[in-house]
């Protein structure tokens, strides 16, 4: 089936976030869209799919105008789409997942054995491992993937979109996916797959669009090089490794021992963790996102009550302590999620960049606000830290995620610091800002301060690391030095040990020649 | 081409099936003890109770009404402190079964609390009954029980079918009421308890038709609008009762003669105990079993009932497949509106004679709890249900009895079971991810 998207243009009040786009995908081809985050991707797929409905344009399938009013219309036309965030229920079993809205019914009973053969035979047509009996909610992030993939296919689509299917999975999961991909694209499939990341696209990518600001800026060949395609991405020339010395080590130093930290259930989410990080040296934890990082983080600023072992920074031990003492022997941290943990979005600027000196003069005097020093304050961050804004007096809701990401780090980089945290720190964050932002990181470490930054992005691990630690359902797999390929950490991040993944990998070279 | 890229087409023997296993965390040594506490706690109360306020004599205990196999069976007599301590003696043995299993981390078995409870009732009870001249007819016990618990099982499906399509339904309370009313001035208008019964589904139909408008449509706070219901529906019932049915009481307030009668089963009615109580019934009771069946085969192996949970776990991801969210939240919270509605007829067409005003007495709330301690199961709430039911009859059959405990205290022993079952009890639930949240459907 051949897919036809003309002059599409989709607004959301005065914002325009796809502005006629002209877009085709032919059987039996991988279409890349390549854009930032914001850039209009996800809007334009999620018109295909019904979701939304074009302000102007029209949808043509194989020469014929259709039009979606929801979901069901698009599968019904034979468009699935691997959701970003899996659209999967997750008490429910792989079969009922497949099976809803799409059921086959025996006398208005719902006949799950009818399914459950067919997730049988989709999964060894295509080579997955499904069990249709098993419930979601127990699969790894990969597996629940791959329902998402089956649920398309049950439902006989010939176009399948892939929306940033790669941002959750291990370098391994991302591999096997690449390889289902080429599979239905020999099966005769049309695949549209959206992504930021240049690497999978040259991988396999039969034609590239790239779009910016929801406009269609050109098409790219799957032969150009990583700087083409970020620089057609970003709409300037990118450097997209930061420069950086060899570290520095100090004394002073983030000393971790046998941390455990306990989730709800009882389960260690974190379990006898330790690590050592040198004053002047960045350590990246990296691993699949779930497996103990972000309770990790958390503890490293207190914000983790039950957690037990010990934790100390320059000799004191701060187990135990609430946030606050954290704070004040030191620690800046940037949250995870920015949004959520790290700004007060109907807060404006000014207000957000004090937020962690509510007890501290010159801001706060005799219990009073001094407003002036505030608003000097945020003046003077906001140009240091290249926060695009049109005032400190608004609100942060309105930022983009890259200037909102460095308003964090303006904040949280602009006390005397003794231990910086920064999970995540370039999720959602234009490529421009991510330049900027790790050349902030690697600054800190200049000044002889330690630095944990926790990330899945392999790449920011490699641009930053000095030493990388690879977490694993909790626990230390090994920690090891910067220059370790990239193959070896992806294994690790799947559990192996590193002699084991650099065998592995050893292996592998040898089976190329 | 990279090393990388070649690792693709061709895959070496590698053991990654590590990767493939779900995420097994190890669990943090963690004993829990809430059930052998609260088992341990009811033990000594009632050992103090023993010990403080020692009845002598004999408890009549009655096992047949005269209709069973058991017709011949004469009233049984134990000695009260006898029976009380040997039950004691159980509950003790129990308990420290109970902590056993919490100190080597065995989750606690639901049969063990089970017999702690029915050993508990039999101390209670034969403390309760020492020396009184009335019987404990344990055959009527179980039958009111029965009975009373038919706007409880009722509601408590209307609240499981709500909350598992992912609206919080408080406004039971007001839907047993305005059924209640309404099966009353039908079944006496027609003399048809059959109409009476219908009106009543109707009415609960209409109640939850208002829930549904203000939390699907409007996406009110639905607990909001549900309590709002209720103080809506006591005022309505109030205001008409008083204005158009007091006055009016032979001809549209008068079901007495037009309720549904028993109707025994044949054979099933013969066996001891639980025939007589179960199988001698009345149409409400045998429609009541039917509909737990009915609605637990509806939600797990029908396509509606997988539709209407996914929308209660997942509507995003429902919606992404074609279901329309608010059309099935709407369907589901009119069945079990209709449903409720049934219940709140046995007010009416089975247990009095006439409507009363606030005659539902706050069993919807109790309806709800049964939904939560139910585990938002239909079969298992129905069992919450009945529970309440029983400890209403256990008060009932006391105070006939004359036993020594104030019939106030009696009165509260529904909702102390209630809170001591919420509380204690439960164990490990989980409500449906998207109960009490409105969905908002983007665009098309």
């Amino acid at each position: 089936m051949r897919l036809e998207l003309r002059n599409i243009t989709k607004r959301f009040g005065a914002l325009v976030a796809n502005d006629h786009i002209n877009l085709t995908v032919n059987p039996g081809e991988i279409h890349c869209l390549l854009g930032e985050n914001g850039a209009g991707k996800s809007t334009l797929m999620n018109v295909l799919y019904g979701l939304y409905q074009p302000d102007e344009g029209e949808i043509l399938l194989d020469g014929k105008v259709v039009h979606f009013r929801g979901p069901g219309d698009a599968m019904a036309a034979g468009i699935g789409m691997v959701h970003q965030h899996f659209m999967l229920v997750p008490p429910f079993s792989v079969a009922e997942n497949v099976a809803l809205g799409n059921e086959k019914t025996k006398a208005g009973i719902f006949d799950i054995r009818w399914t459950r053969k067919r997730v049988k035979e989709l999964s060894k047509q295509f080579g997955f491992h499904l069990d249709p009996n098993a419930n979601v909610e127990d699969l790894p992030v990969g597996v629940q993937q791959q329902v998402e993939i089956v649920k398309a296919l049950a439902r006989n689509a010939d176009i399948i979109i892939f929306d940033e299917p790669t941002a959750v999975l291990t370098p391994q999961e991302t591999n096997e996916l690449m390889a289902i991909m080429r599979k239905l694209k020999a099966e005769g499939k049309g695949i549209v797959f959206i992504t930021h990341k240049l690497r999978e696209v040259r991988e396999v990518a039969d034609r590239i669009t790239v779009i910016r600001h929801g406009k269609i800026v050109g098409q790219a060949s799957p032969t150009a090089t990583d700087s083409e395609l970020a620089a057609a991405m970003v709409g300037r020339a990118v450097q997209l490794q930061v420069e950086k010395q060899p570290a520095n080590h100090k004394d002073n130093a983030l000393v971790v021992k046998d941390l455990i930290i306990p989730n709800s259930l009882g389960q260690a989410v974190v379990d006898k963790v330790s690590f050592t990080v040198q004053g002047g040296e960045v350590l990246a934890i990296a691993g699949v996102q779930g497996n103990g990082q972000t309770e990790l983080a958390e503890a490293l600023l207190g914000l983790q009550p039950k957690a037990t072992g010990s934790i100390k920074l320059d000799g004191r031990e701060l187990i135990g302590r609430s946030p606050r003492q954290f704070l004040d022997a030191g620690v800046g941290f940037v949250p995870e999620d920015r949004n959520a943990d790290g700004l007060i979005g109907n807060f404006t600027i000014a207000e957000n960049l004090m937020l962690n000196r509510g007890n501290e003069k010159p801001f706060v005097k005799r219990g009073g606000l001094h407003l002036g020093y505030r608003d000097d304050f945020a003046a003077a961050k906001v140009k240091e830290f290249d926060v695009r804004t049109q005032g400190i007096r608004n609100k942060v809701a309105n930022l983009s995620g890259g200037n909102a990401q460095k308003l964090i780090i303006a904040r949280e980089l602009s006390k005397p610091l003794r231990l910086f945290v920064a999970a995540q720190p370039t999720r959602g964050v234009d490529v421009g800002s991510i330049e900027f932002i790790h050349k902030r990181i690697v600054e800190t470490r200049d000044a002889g301060i330690p630095v944990v930054v926790i990330s899945t992005e392999l790449d920011e691990v490699a641009a930053l690391a000095d030493r990388v630690m690879v977490m694993y359902r909790g626990g230390v797999v090994g920690i090891v030095p910067a220059d370790t390929p990239r193959e070896v950490l992806g294994l690790m991040m799947a559990g192996i040990s590193p002699e084991k993944a650099a065998d592995a990998v050893g292996q592998m070279m040898g089976a190329q020649r | 081409m990279s090393i990388y890229l070649a690792s693709i087409t061709d895959p070496p023997e590698l053991d990654l099936s590590a990767a493939e296993e779900p995420i097994e965390l190890r669990v943090i040594a963690r004993r829990d003890y809430k059930a052998p506490l609260v088992m341990a706690a009811l033990t000594a109360l009632l050992m103090i109770l023993l010990l403080a306020n020692p009845r002598g004599g004999e408890t009549r205990f009655g096992v047949t009404t005269g209709n069973d196999l058991l017709r011949n069976v004469p009233v049984l007599t134990p000695n009260a402190m006898t029976l009380g301590w040997i039950a004691i003696a159980i509950m003790v043995f129990l308990t420290a079964l109970a902590f056993w299993f919490s100190y080597t981390y065995k989750r606690q078995w639901l049969w063990i609390i089970g017999l702690f409870a029915l050993a508990a009732m039999s101390t209670f009870l034969a403390w309760a009954g020492a020396g009184a001249a009335g019987t404990i007819n344990l055959v009527p016990l179980i039958g009111n029980a029965l009975l009373l618990a038919i706007p409880l099982v009722f509601g408590a499906l209307g609240g499981v079918i709500g909350e598992r399509a992912g609206v919080v339904n408080i406004a039971i309370e007001a839907e047993l009421l305005m059924a209640a009313f309404t099966a009353t001035v039908v079944g006496s208008v027609t003399r048809s308890p059959v109409l009476g019964l219908l009106a009543a589904a109707i009415a609960g139909l209409m109640v939850a038709a208002i829930l549904a408008v203000f939390a699907i449509n409007y996406r009110v706070e639905q607990v909001i609008v549900g309590v709002v219901l209720n103080v809506l529906i006591t005022g309505v019932t109030t205001f008409l009762f008083n204005g158009w049915l007091q006055p009016n009481a032979m001809t549209l307030n008068n079901t007495l003669a037009v309720r549904f009668s028993q109707v025994p089963i044949p054979f099933l009615s013969q066996i001891p105990l639980i025939g007589p109580a179960l199988f001698n019934q009345n149409i409400l009771v045998y429609l009541m079993i039917f509909a737990v069946a009915a609605v637990w085969f509806a939600l797990n192996r029908t396509r509606w009932g997988l539709r209407l949970r996914a929308v209660g776990e997942h509507p995003k991801a429902a919606d992404t497949v074609g279901i329309r969210v608010n059309r099935t939240r709407w369907i589901a919270l009119l069945i079990a509106g209709a449903i409720v509605g049934i219940g709140g007829a046995s007010y009416t067409l089975v247990a009095n004679g006439a409507f009363n005003r606030e005659m539902t007495n706050g069993f919807g709330y109790i309806a709800l709890a049964a939904v939560i301690f139910g585990n938002w199961d239909p079969i298992r709430a129905a069992f919450a249900a009945l529970l309440f039911g029983f400890a209403i009859s256990l008060q009932t059959v006391l105070s006939i009895i004359g036993s020594p405990v104030p019939s106030s205290f009696m009165l509260m022993l529904p909702y102390m079971v209630t809170l001591l079952a919420v509380a204690g009890l439960v164990g490990k639930s989980r409500a449906p991810a998207a109960s009490g949240t409105a969905y908002v459907v983007e665009d098309h």
